[in-house]
């Protein structure tokens, strides 16, 4: 029987002077890289594969079959890009991983640039966390210095360089396709598919993209073998995952269990919803997860149970708000994220969440007309699924999914401000003015 | 809602200000602008990094900063332009000496980031995208920054303010107009604005060892499964 936390890549976090290389070697760190360039690269991604991670940025693709889509006879330089743009709203798993433990990554990036063959690998971190710049910064010029990374790497011939790239403010850039834009050094824009990165990605050359935890995860696989991973989690859902509870829970923070935990018994660890209050509605992995209410709360969090409740696993970014909270007022501000983050590449997406912020803060001022629920739902049919990235299908899922469930909560918005029916006051924290909606 | 009351209409959208024409770039940062090119398998990838260069010099992004890094890649100044005017931690104007972002995405909104933002708006007396005309302080309401879990959360120089309440955010602008030693709660002591850019463009500053290894939030789950004794399993062998 697996225990109900299972800490593995959050073990060292609380160490003093974890994002140190002595530090992260001391406890075993390292030993993977040694083990895998003893292995051929294809073995490497056998364990990989065996192990049945899968990506732990959203999408949840089997991390090892996507290594294996790299052309073996390409003959371009292959690369690998680490997606560290952590921008979806609610996730918050990659950042503390990075100013606690960059080390694991680095180590895992040289595990997976060696079973792709790949020589430059690239670390593509959001600008606006300094500090986990300063220590990834850091921890890569430790590893270079001390042969994990460079020429001849521990002997065995194999030579890797890893880059640190900052990005500058653009959640778009988490996409992959828009991500590999933003790194050739222009603006972030998403490519159509086919082809995929795996044959013509950064520089039109094999690319794989993975997401931090993702590629954090790789050592402890091939240290401790693909079975032992496959030992946690449930059956197509394997291994341990972080999850990031926030918002109105007695304690938020970061949870690391085997995949299939429930939101019942993560909210029992963090002490509940905060006192007094109960459950109204949750994110299961970000905003651009469909909300789920309580009446979910039983359904296992890994990729099949939420697919099964027509969510996503997404980022496994729990938002949790209580009975206070405005779902009309929650949806506005999310809409308004998307809005503001539309590269503004495809029509629908541009324009349409546009449209939608001009709906949703009439609904949310009470001044709604009648019958304007489904028009939102029409203009959101014909955003959802018309552009080229799931930006737009992520914007369309936190309106739809409000809609199906608090349909009155919109229809009250014909006659009623969002601020009256749940004064904001008493979703803070602390004691706030009376407020009427910051766009009032 | 009928009729053609909607139109685009995207007021942050512009050039960058080409009538200020100072600038403080010279020989070192050309060297500084190359030696990022050189970094990158092809030199173009080094434009986000040589942009934040070019504000941490000129506290903007300048003409004479767009002119040096169309120069140094062999692109146009048009294009350089259309990297910068696309995202948003690029100035198009002289920013703060401090920058102060308060998230204001859903979730940072209900908790209380909503109450912060209109508080530290009206004690630094500008809106958000403003200066201060001393060029103390710069403003901007954020979408979320990847710290929810220490919701709701303020930003200084990119430096992360967890859990804010009114009294803390006071307390922090007071302390940074005078100059008075501020640091963050997951990062090190605070600088300024300028100062971060040339890290985020790839120059460490040595400050990596300060700050905790991480927040209370980050470190629950362990501590709970200390607690209680719960551990993955041993490892096996592959």
């Amino acid at each position: 029987m697996v225990d109900k936390l299972t800490p593995v890549l959050s073990a060292n976090w609380g160490t003093d002077n974890s994002w140190k290389l002595a530090t992260y070697q001391a406890a075993g760190g390292y030993q993977a890289v040694g083990k895998a360039l003893k292995m051929t690269p294809a073995a490497v991604t056998d364990v990989v594969k065996d192990s049945g991670l899968r990506g732990r940025g959203g999408a949840g693709f089997p991390t090892g079959m996507k290594w294996s889509f790299v052309p073996k006879d390409n003959p371009n330089p292959k690369y690998l890009v680490v997606n560290a743009d952590e921008s979806e709203p609610g996730t918050c798993k990659d950042m503390p991983l990075l100013l606690a433990s960059p080390h694991t990554l680095v180590e895992g990036m040289i595990i997976a640039s060696y079973a792709i063959n790949c020589h430059t690998a690239f670390v593509y971190i959001r600008g606006e966390v300094l500090h986990v710049h300063r220590r990834m910064q850091q921890a890569v010029a430790e590893a270079y210095e001390a042969g994990y990374l460079g020429k001849n790497i521990l002997g065995s011939g194999y030579d890797l360089d890893i880059v640190v790239h900052a990005g500058a403010g653009a959640y778009i850039c988490g996409e992959e396709t828009a991500l590999l834009d933003s790194l050739e050094g222009r603006r972030g824009q998403p490519r159509l598919r086919p082809p995929f990165p795996a044959v013509a990605g950064l520089y039109a050359s094999p690319t794989v993209i993975n997401n931090v935890e993702s590629i954090a995860s790789v050592p402890s696989i091939l240290k401790n073998g693909a079975e032992w991973f496959g030992s946690m989690g449930t059956e197509k859902s394997k291994g341990y995952t972080l999850y990031s509870l926030s918002g109105h829970v007695a304690r938020p923070g970061q949870f690391e269990a085997p995949l299939g935990i429930t939101l019942r018994e993560l909210l029992d660890l963090a002490g509940g919803v905060r006192e007094g209050h109960e459950l109204k509605f949750w994110t299961p992995g970000g905003s651009s997860t469909p909300i789920l209410t309580a009446e979910h709360l039983d359904v296992p969090l890994d990729y099949e149970g939420m697919a099964g409740a027509g969510t996503m696993l997404g980022t496994k970014a729990l938002q949790i708000f209580d009975e206070t909270t405005s779902v009309v007022r929650t949806t506005l501000r999310w809409t308004e994220f998307y809005k503001h983050e539309s590269c503004g590449k495809c029509t629908p997406c541009r324009e349409g969440n546009w449209w939608m912020v001009q709906m949703l803060r009439k609904f949310e001022a009470g001044q709604a007309a009648v019958g304007d629920v489904d028009k939102l739902l029409d203009v959101a049919s014909n955003i959802g699924g018309k552009s080229f990235c799931a930006l737009a299908d992520g914007a369309v899922a936190c309106v739809t999914s409000a809609i199906r469930h608090f349909r009155s909560e919109f229809e009250d918005g014909y006659s009623t401000p969002a601020w009256e029916l749940f004064p904001y006051g008493r979703s803070a924290l602390f004691e706030v003015p009376e407020t009427q909606g910051a766009h009032a | 809602m009928s009729g053609h009351e909607f139109q685009s209409f995207f007021p942050e959208s512009g050039t960058v200000d080409m009538t200020d024409t100072t600038t403080n770039i010279d020989d070192t940062t050309f060297a500084e602008l190359r030696q990022l090119a050189s970094r990158y398998p092809e030199a173009r990838s080094a434009l986000l990094p040589m942009l934040h260069l070019v504000q941490s010099v000129d506290g903007r992004i300048s003409p004479v900063g767009i002119e040096a890094c169309a120069e140094v890649l062999g692109i146009t100044a048009a294009q350089v332009s259309g990297v910068a005017t696309f995202y948003t931690m690029y100035r198009r104007r002289p920013g703060g000496k401090h920058h102060i972002g308060v998230c204001t995405t859903a979730l940072c909104a209900v908790m209380g980031g909503d109450a912060l933002l209109e508080q530290v708006s009206e004690k630094l007396g500008i809106q958000p995208d403003e200066t201060t005309p001393d060029g103390k302080f710069s403003l901007e309401r954020l979408e979320c920054n990847a710290a929810c879990d220490f919701a709701p959360v303020m930003m200084v120089n990119w430096e992360f303010m967890d859990n804010m309440t009114p009294d803390k955010a006071q307390q922090l602008i007071d302390d940074l107009a005078a100059d008075a030693e501020v640091k963050s709660t997951r990062g090190a002591t605070i600088t300024s604005w300028r100062a971060a850019e040339r890290v985020l463009a790839g120059f460490p500053d040595g400050r990596a060892d300060e700050g905790p290894s991480a927040g209370e939030a980050s470190l629950l789950g362990k501590s709970i499964a200390d607690e209680k004794g719960w551990a993955a399993p041993k490892g096996g062998k592959s």
